[in-house]
């Protein structure tokens, strides 16, 4: 008995993507992305420590388009993962399972990832201009 | 069925094969470090914020601050673990060859453990001015 020769149930291309879903493989995109993004933090502390050439170059790239992009998308990431973990953490305690909850938390989670996001880079941006 | 089969007990077959209790253990040890990492991870960004554009110095002396020095311990140990557990769940997930996966599963706790290594390294080295 082959396994193709069954009737699979629906899949994702059959379904229109809803704000539940596409959060759901949104956190797991984000903390993929934010495991990616360990690398770079590895790199800071290590060029820190290692003496101020290392550090030169690490800041440099980091200043660059390239750096500014991926430090952008890193920030969302981050805030993004935050934001819905903890709307994960009220679920495992038995909260907000109602339909109505499930969309106004999913709602504030895009809302707060995006506002922390906006206010992280507008507060990084002044200190950048003044140093 | 050989003979050598038979002389195990049903019980001594089940042990060791269910979840004997420790099922839950990654469940639990990856919302344990998700509620650190709340705190954590806004302190950091706090930290990394208000540390743009500085010279090294100021970033090595920061670094080297009790306060700072510990907590900075601290993300890198529980992001780290916490990273492990999640990047394992998606493996065991969508990683369907079992020789792939096992390799994956290998890799992400090797590249976990070296990455946190260095940084700890690191981090040490500043604040204990070696």
């Amino acid at each position: 008995m082959s396994p193709a020769e069954r009737p699979l149930s629906p899949h994702l291309q059959i379904y229109q993507p809803q704000l539940t879903s596409v959060l759901s493989i949104t956190h797991r995109a984000t903390g993929l992305a934010l495991a990616a993004g360990s690398i770079a933090l590895v790199w800071w502390l290590v060029a820190a420590a290692s003496g101020d050439h290392a550090f030169a170059v690490a800041q440099y790239f980091w200043g660059s388009w390239l750096g500014l992009l991926l430090l952008l998308g890193w920030t969302f990431s981050l805030f993004f993962h935050l934001c819905n973990g903890i709307r994960h953490l009220a679920w495992d305690m038995g909260l907000g399972f109602e339909l109505k909850q499930v969309y106004l938390t999913g709602w504030t989670v895009v809302a707060a990832s995006a506002g922390l996001t906006v206010i992280a880079w507008i507060a990084g941006l002044a200190m950048w201009s003044h140093a | 069925m050989s003979e050598r089969a038979d002389m195990r007990s049903p019980l001594g077959r089940a042990i060791g094969l269910g979840s004997a209790k420790e099922g839950v253990a990654h469940w639990w040890a990856q919302r344990l470090t998700a509620v650190a990492l709340i705190v954590l991870t806004l302190w950091f960004c706090a930290s990394l914020v208000a540390l743009v554009g500085a010279p090294r110095p100021d970033v090595v002396r920061w670094l080297g601050e009790p306060l700072p020095a510990i907590l900075m311990l601290l993300l890198l140990i529980v992001g780290f673990y916490h990273m492990a557990l999640g990047v394992q769940v998606v493996i065991e997930d969508y990683v369907a060859n079992a020789w792939l996966r096992m390799a994956a599963l290998v890799l992400n706790r090797f590249a976990a453990a070296v990455l946190a290594a260095a940084a700890i390294y690191a981090e040490l080295r500043i604040a204990l001015g070696v």
